[in-house]
């Protein structure tokens, strides 16, 4: 139902603004910044900029780009103009959060245990069972807390009125949250007297409650564990965030070679000799952490790290085999999980989906291309999707052509009207479309999120991609209390 | 701390301390050959930077002769050069940003805006603004970075090996500066002028000069330059001020496997600690000099085995 809603207008599109309403008059949680904005002379505002874009630049916050010159970074765009969300807002979406992402881990600790819910056939057994993401390594595995996705960062977006839509749930290694640190940092020192005159809600303990998560999904028996932060390297897109959360929670920075197994038990090489390693918050993909199970090739990973792990003597987070509740083809399905497993009525929409591994549907998919966005199954990072309205004929073409050659690779959606802010561009403040991406970090019962999240901006005039791999920016958010 | 992070704070802390160094080498060398004297004298003093570096075949292969605009070229913004003043700063960097996370924000924030500044200089905009400057600017960076550690960095295990880096790789530069007497020396003796003009540049190049005038109130020997540079142990840049700082961090960071290491760069230290000038210049200063710069690399060899690259995996 909410696909009609969407596409009620046809291609011709409205975006709801979320500074300004329908009526051209400025929304209530904007007014006091928007006085502000008026208020304050250009000339201080562009310095400012500058300041921002310098001070980014020093400290070296940027992000190395796939394909381009090994070594090259690029920063991401900061916009000073923030995004504001009420508080009656954000308390629905934290709901909603909190169960989803919950069901999500009881979906994970069910599909590797007693896969009730493909015994209940909500889900065919074959999407979950013959999925590349499920990792049978896992089955009958005991996480503690039966905790798998410690660390959730969940794609939303706004379309067309106003209503909420979760896009993606990203359960391996979702990354952003240091930019959401960074942007609120400097939109504190660029500009102090908006953290006075307005009452946004801190993010900066993010760092604290993620070390208290991590410490509490220790193994049995460690009074006082030690965590680290495996990233695969300086050459890594995220390799700064990697640091940062390392060097923000005081733990070790660690890469694969620093990491060896001994009976079981994993260890790093320090300049004292080993020392045991209980907690391991892994920024590396799954099919690279351990070279004797997963990809032989890799040097990323830790050999015998998957032993260590399943004899319960090392904690990783996220848990191995997370892939299979975030793979596009299952997230039509996490309505019916929160159903099946809480027994109640989901609180975020989740975009309407073709499944065109579906014949119907795919008939639906090829007769409408050129309205809707195509997304590769496994794909992530804005890499390998169509959307058609802002698509060629040739490359729609192109996507025809894979969707009838592997139609099970693909699954489709509206081209969402995608909430638009206004945001600093060459030629001046324009409107530009966005998304929100809250972490939400979980450890047994307790679900917790620091306000708002990551808030990323597409600043090519009509682009619906936000990703930074493709040019998008950020924008602190603001989540306003009563 | 993990033995990786101490490799990358050892070796950022050496380049930074190498790309000194060198500007302050090419610098006196640089003002030298303002001292009216016969080309092959001036080219002498440049070949004798390459040969201190064991560069004359890299330098060869790409250079047609040996002046002072190839040399300089080559050793200060030739990034195909890994000894050259630009390289160190690029990799005093990127080990920092390998660390990132252990060093401080500013000392991360000197050594990577140093890098950004350097990268955006090209041998033609480095002439352009003067060669001197340059060298002044490398100078005060590698202070800046310095500065910044001694002034907010915790002074634990990172600190120490930071520090173990900094004094050996200035101890090596220290001897090689003096050993450039040797290279540098003319087929027929030097009159007099131009010996104690080299000798003035020689000081000048480690700040020595007026430390120079203060502790010997004379005129200027090449014996008391070298009592000065070797045994002096309140000279900042001296062997024996680099080999007690080596030998007091060294027995802060001592661990299981370290001994023979730790007593090697003890007896290194007793021997300046106890030496005579006379005595080292009676077994040759060059030959002693040699011996002395294989002693640092073996030095820093065992600091690598027993701290920064272990094999050892038993727990």
């Amino acid at each position: 139902m909410a696909h009609e809603r969407i596409n009620r207008d046809g291609p011709k599109m409205d975006f709801y603004n979320e500074m300004v309403d329908s009526g051209g008059s400025v929304r209530p949680h904007y007014r006091s910044y928007d006085a502000w904005l008026k208020a304050t002379p250009p000339e201080r505002i562009a310095r400012k900029r500058a300041e921002a874009d310098l001070a980014f630049r020093r400290v070296g916050i940027t992000f190395a780009v796939y394909g381009e010159e090994a070594g090259k970074e690029r920063l991401i765009p900061f916009d000073i103009i923030p995004r504001i969300i009420p508080a009656d807002e954000w308390r629905t979406l934290q709901s909603g959060l909190r169960q989803r992402v919950k069901a999500l881990n009881m979906f994970l600790w069910d599909v590797y245990h007693d896969q009730e819910i493909l015994k209940a056939g909500i889900i065919p057994a074959e999407q979950v069972l013959n999925n590349a993401q499920y990792r049978p390594v896992m089955k009958g595995v005991d996480v503690p807390g039966r905790i798998y996705a410690h660390i959730t960062g969940v794609d939303i977006v706004r379309a067309g009125a106003g209503e909420y839509y979760v896009l993606e749930d990203n359960l391996r290694v979702p990354s952003g949250v240091s930019y959401m640190l960074e942007d609120r940092k400097m939109m504190m020192r660029l500009f102090p007297e908006l953290f006075s005159r307005n009452k946004v809600a801190p993010v900066q303990h993010y760092p604290d409650m993620l070390l208290e998560k991590l410490r509490a999904v220790a193994p049995k028996g460690v009074g006082d564990p030690t965590v680290v932060v495996l990233t695969p390297g300086a050459y890594n897109s995220a390799y700064f965030e990697h640091s940062f959360l390392a060097q923000q929670m005081g733990v070790e920075l660690v890469e694969g070679r620093d990491l060896f197994v001994d009976e079981e038990v994993v260890y790093m090489r320090t300049t004292q000799g080993p020392r045991r390693v209980d907690v391991i918050y892994r920024r590396i993909d799954d099919d690279f952490l351990d070279p004797l199970v997963f990809r032989a090739d890799s040097s990323l990973g830790v050999p015998g790290i998957l032993k260590a792990y399943q004899a319960g003597n090392v904690t990783l987070a996220n848990a191995i085999g997370t892939g299979v509740a975030d793979d596009k083809s299952i997230y039509p399905y996490v309505p019916d999980m929160i159903k099946f497993y809480l027994g109640e009525e989901p609180k975020l929409n989740n975009v309407p989906t073709w499944m065109c591994r579906k014949p119907d549907d795919l008939k639906y998919v090829l007769d409408h291309l050129p309205e809707l966005v195509v997304k590769e199954v496994h794909g992530a990072g804005g890499y390998g999707m169509l959307v058609g309205p802002a698509s060629t004929k040739e490359q729609i073409e192109h996507f025809r052509q894979l969707l009838v050659d592997k139609p099970d690779g693909y699954i489709a959606q509206p081209t969402l009207a995608l909430s638009n802010c206004p945001t600093f561009v060459e030629e001046g403040i324009a409107p530009r479309h966005l998304d929100l991406r809250p972490f939400v970090l979980s450890s047994g019962d307790c679900v917790n999120m620091v306000p708002g999240g990551l808030t990323r901006v597409a600043l090519t005039k009509g682009s619906l991609v936000v990703n930074s791999s493709q040019g998008g920016g950020t924008k602190d958010t603001w989540v306003l209390e009563d | 701390m993990l033995s990786r992070t101490a490799d990358h704070l050892f070796w950022m802390s050496r380049y930074i301390e190498r790309a000194e160094n060198l500007a302050r080498l090419l610098d006196v060398t640089w003002q030298m050959s303002l001292v009216p004297q016969s080309e092959e004298a001036a080219n002498r003093s440049w070949n004798a930077i390459l040969v201190l570096n064991d560069l004359e075949e890299s330098f060869a292969a790409k250079y047609p002769a040996v002046n002072g605009e190839n040399v300089l070229k080559f050793m200060v913004s030739d990034p195909g050069n890994f000894s050259s003043i630009i390289s160190c700063l690029r990799q005093a960097r990127e080990n920092a940003h390998a660390v990132r996370g252990t060093v401080t924000s500013e000392m991360w924030e000197t050594l990577n805006a140093t890098w950004i500044e350097a990268r955006a200089m090209s041998f033609e905009s480095i002439l352009a603004g003067g060669i001197g400057e340059f060298f002044e600017w490398v100078k005060m960076r590698s202070s800046l970075s310095r500065g910044t550690t001694l002034g907010t960095l915790l002074q634990d295990e990172a600190y120490h090996f930071i520090r173990i880096g900094t004094l050996l790789e200035r101890a090596d530069n220290t001897a090689r500066i003096l050993d450039i007497k040797y290279h540098d020396r003319g087929s027929h003796g030097e009159e007099g002028a131009t010996d104690f003009y080299r000798w003035g540049a020689l000081l000048r190049s480690v700040s020595g000069f007026e430390v120079y005038r203060k502790v010997y109130r004379d005129v200027i020997t090449p014996e008391r330059v070298a009592e000065l540079l070797i045994l002096r142990s309140d000279m900042p840049r001296s062997l024996h001020f680099c080999m007690n700082g080596v030998v007091k961090n060294l027995d802060l960071v001592a661990n299981r496997q370290s001994g023979e290491t730790q007593r090697r760069a003890g007896l290194m230290h007793a021997q300046l600690h106890y030496g005579r000038i006379e005595d080292i210049l009676a077994h040759g200063l060059h030959e002693w000099l040699t011996d002395f710069m294989d002693r640092i690399y073996d030095l820093g060899d065992g600091i690598s085995r027993d701290f920064l690259v272990p094999m050892a995996e038993a727990a």
